[in-house]
């Protein structure tokens, strides 16, 4: 056997006074962490498989399971982290490109915790969301620049297709593939009892998913997977997917081992084969050329729905939402470097893009400079954590947010970050069929329900607080805000003043 | 129903196709009109003089005969039907399509075939008579891509980086020589009579579309190019 070189990332700490061998967690473990032995009469444990999912701790009827790092460590160093050198070690015995799951988790500043809300006292009175009307409703889209009436009173302006959202939270694009069908049927059905969105992914739509279009997003990604008249057609509003936060600049790839008969039904491609989405949309090499496809879906679809472009937070993210504002786009969604993934490169989740808070300010201050921020809505995403980072979000100009982790955490993800190995415990991100039965959908949909439901009060709480009762005299209202522990540059870039001032 | 586009944009030609219940549409002078026939289903389009881009993008099951050249994203995603163009086209011609066929007389630009796909009853083809540019059939994931080389006296005709990233469906190129620099992963043969009857029905419509004898076609030389993997890209990861 080949000597190991580093050690398991977790300890297995099993309680063998509580445990009773039921053999539960054997039954759960996908990665096959525990077995029986019938000889010794106990539970013997594999850390080495282990990726600390969090599923038999919590499956445990004896709570006798625990999940630690391994307390284990290299020699102490700065700068050669036990993190660091490990993924050398991977590197030399397997000569593979570090492939990763979930969000970018390492200590870059969390620019959400370093801003803090206002409240009113005295003289503008707080508004109580239990006891007075409230308005978190928004719509996505374009916006006239002046309104006519006719004599009648009806509205003369032609009004361009909007999205209406009861509350400015939207799913997060996941495709059909990179996460099951419980787990979408899951978005669906919340998103249309919660009068939101969810977006599909880059995947295509399942025929049973259909019946949600209403509250579906269809996403058209350079691959085009599943891309027909018909979902055009079925969704309420059109993404096109140019980049994604977690992985800016590199297309998306979903191995032929995850493309069973239902997959590959809905993806419209063969079974078993790769599902490649290059980098670029290679009909794609400017705002003009992003222009054309803008308004080939325009006119496939008869100019009735919204055309959203999505693109990943990058260094020169406001000329390049400048531009897309000028492509006929009607709702641009900015992705930050923090945003989930089902699989992306390590080195590309954790060193590329900028924060979707920064990106954000930058955006929302370009588009006002240039006199077009009414010319398109903004969504962001790439980390949006609670309705707290809702508030934030749109006080520095977000029209919405869309969310994917927090829906998955929904879910029962516990962010073990190996969705790449198609073996999730908790069914979201697996298409094994014994997995995927885990995720009884009626629960998710009906938690996830519940989570927009809380963050809905809660956002009816804060901006309540500051004598404010609708969403809409939240957008970009920056004074709401303060930073705390920034720097001059950053406060400059948020727009925003510092605590105290 | 017969539609002048002389001077009407495409936002208004455009409309005036879907509106209208006429099966058989032809329009004269078209100068440049984008999305012609975009997502249009069951009609037969005529188009006299040069549509714009994004011909028949998400067609679903009409047919489109061009007399003049064609531009980019001819047939952009096209579900099912049929172009017919009497000259040469631009890029990205049949860009994933998934079905139906696109006959092109003349010549065409770079990355004919991007990511095209098959898929069941879905089975897309793509017949050009003349030489293609760079980046042929990249990314392609079924289908067949024909290449006819007419005019080519026998040297390959087709650009660089031919079949970059394919992954399933198969090219016939008719030529005397392999074409160059073919990636590791494009297997290239010289087709058998076999894998010559297999695309008879393809030349034969292409040259009964372009008044071309077909036998003489398919008398030639041709090299059969299909993926070595399904999946090329499975070994590149180390799970971290």
């Amino acid at each position: 056997m080949a000597l190991n070189y580093f050690q398991p990332l977790f300890d297995v700490i099993r309680d063998k006074d509580r445990c009773i061998k039921c053999r539960a967690c054997e039954r759960q473990c996908a990665n096959e962490v525990h077995h029986y032995d019938a000889e010794l009469d106990k539970m013997i444990s594999n850390s080495q498989t282990c990726v600390d999912c969090q599923r038999c701790v919590c499956i445990c009827p004896t709570s006798a399971l625990k999940i630690t790092d391994n307390p284990n460590k290299f020699r102490n160093n700065s700068n050669w982290s036990q993190r660091v050198m490990t993924e050398v070690y991977k590197q030399a015995e397997t000569g593979g490109v570090l492939l990763c799951a979930m969000g970018n988790p390492k200590e870059y500043p969390v620019y959400w915790d370093k801003i803090l809300l206002n409240a009113s006292q005295v003289t503008n009175p707080p508004i109580d969301p239990l006891r007075e009307p409230m308005e978190t409703r928004v719509f996505l889209g374009k916006k006239p620049r002046s309104v006519t009436f006719k004599e009648d009173g009806s509205i003369d302006t032609k009004i361009t297709p909007t999205l209406e959202l009861s509350t400015p939270i939207m799913f997060s694009a996941m495709s059909y593939g990179s996460i099951s069908r419980n787990a979408h049927e899951s978005l669906a059905r919340a998103a249309a009892e919660l009068g939101i969105y969810y977006n599909t992914g880059e995947g295509g739509l399942h025929k049973d998913f259909y019946k949600y279009g209403p509250n579906t997003i269809v996403q058209v990604a350079s691959g085009r997977f599943g891309v027909f008249k018909d979902y055009l057609e079925t969704g309420a509003a059109i993404e096109i997917k140019m980049g994604q936060g977690a992985k800016p600049g590199i297309g998306g790839h979903l191995p032929g081992a995850k493309i069973l008969e239902d997959v590959s039904k809905t993806r419209m491609i063969p079974m078993g084969t790769d599902a490649i989405s290059p980098a670029p949309h290679h009909d794609i090499y400017s705002i003009e050329d992003l222009r054309q496809l803008v308004f080939s879906l325009k006119e496939a679809t008869e100019y009735k729905k919204p055309i959203i472009v999505k693109i990943a937070a990058v260094h020169n993210v406001a000329a390049i939402a400048s531009g897309i504002a000028r492509s006929g786009a009607d709702i641009i969604a900015i992705d930050g470097y923090r945003g989930g993934t089902g699989a992306a490169p390590t080195r590309i989740r954790d060193n590329v893009g900028i924060p979707i808070e920064l990106a954000l300010a930058s955006v929302d201050q370009r588009l006002r400079d240039e006199g077009i921020r009414n010319e398109v809505s903004v969504v962001v995403a790439g980390s949006v954590r609670s309705s707290s980072d809702v508030v934030k979000a749109i006080a520095l100009g977000a029209d919405a947010c869309y969310i994917g982790t927090a829906a998955l955490l929904a879910l029962g993800c516990h962010l073990c970050r190996s969705c790449q190995t198609g073996k999730c415990n908790w069914g979201i991100a697996t298409q094994r069929p014994d997995l995927v039965k885990r995720l009884n959908p009626n629960i998710g949909y009906h938690r996830l329900v519940n989570l927009v439901h809380a963050w809905d009060h809660e956002i009816k709480e804060m901006i309540g607080g500051m004598g404010i009762n609708s969403i809409e005299a939240l957008r970009g209202n920056r004074l709401m805000l303060r930073g705390i522990g920034l720097n001059e540059k950053e406060l400059e870039i948020l727009g925003i003043r510092h605590a105290g001032q | 129903m017969i539609i002048n586009a002389n001077e009407v944009g495409y936002y208004d030609l455009n409309k005036t196709i879907v509106a209208s219940t006429d099966t058989e549409i032809t329009v004269k002078n078209a100068m440049g009109q984008r999305y012609i026939g975009c997502g249009v289903a069951g009609k037969r389009i005529t188009v006299e003089g040069t549509p714009g881009n994004a011909l028949g993008a998400y067609l679903d099951g009409s047919r489109i005969v061009v007399y003049g050249n064609g531009q980019d994203a001819i047939g952009d995603t096209m579900n099912n039907g049929e172009i017919i163009v009497h000259g040469s086209c631009g890029d990205t011609t049949g860009y994933a399509m998934r079905s139906g066929k696109i006959f092109i007389k003349g010549n065409a630009g770079y990355r004919v075939g991007i990511h095209m796909k098959e898929y069941h009853e879905f089975f897309p083809k793509i017949v050009i008579g003349g030489k293609v540019g760079d980046f042929l059939g990249e990314y392609q994931a079924g289908g067949i891509i024909i290449v006819l080389g007419i005019g080519c006296d026998g040297k390959a005709p087709v650009g660089s980086f031919c079949g970059t990233g394919m992954h399933g469906g198969r090219m016939f190129i008719r030529s005397d020589e392999i074409p160059a620099g073919l990636p590791v992963q494009v297997s290239c043969t010289e087709a058998t009579d076999e894998d010559k009857a297999s695309i008879d029905e393809y030349v034969a419509e292409f040259a009964e579309n372009f008044g071309y004898d077909k036998s003489e076609l398919l008398s030639g030389k041709f090299y059969k190019l299909t993926p070595n993997t399904a999946s090329p890209y499975k070994q590149l990861y180390t799970h971290n």
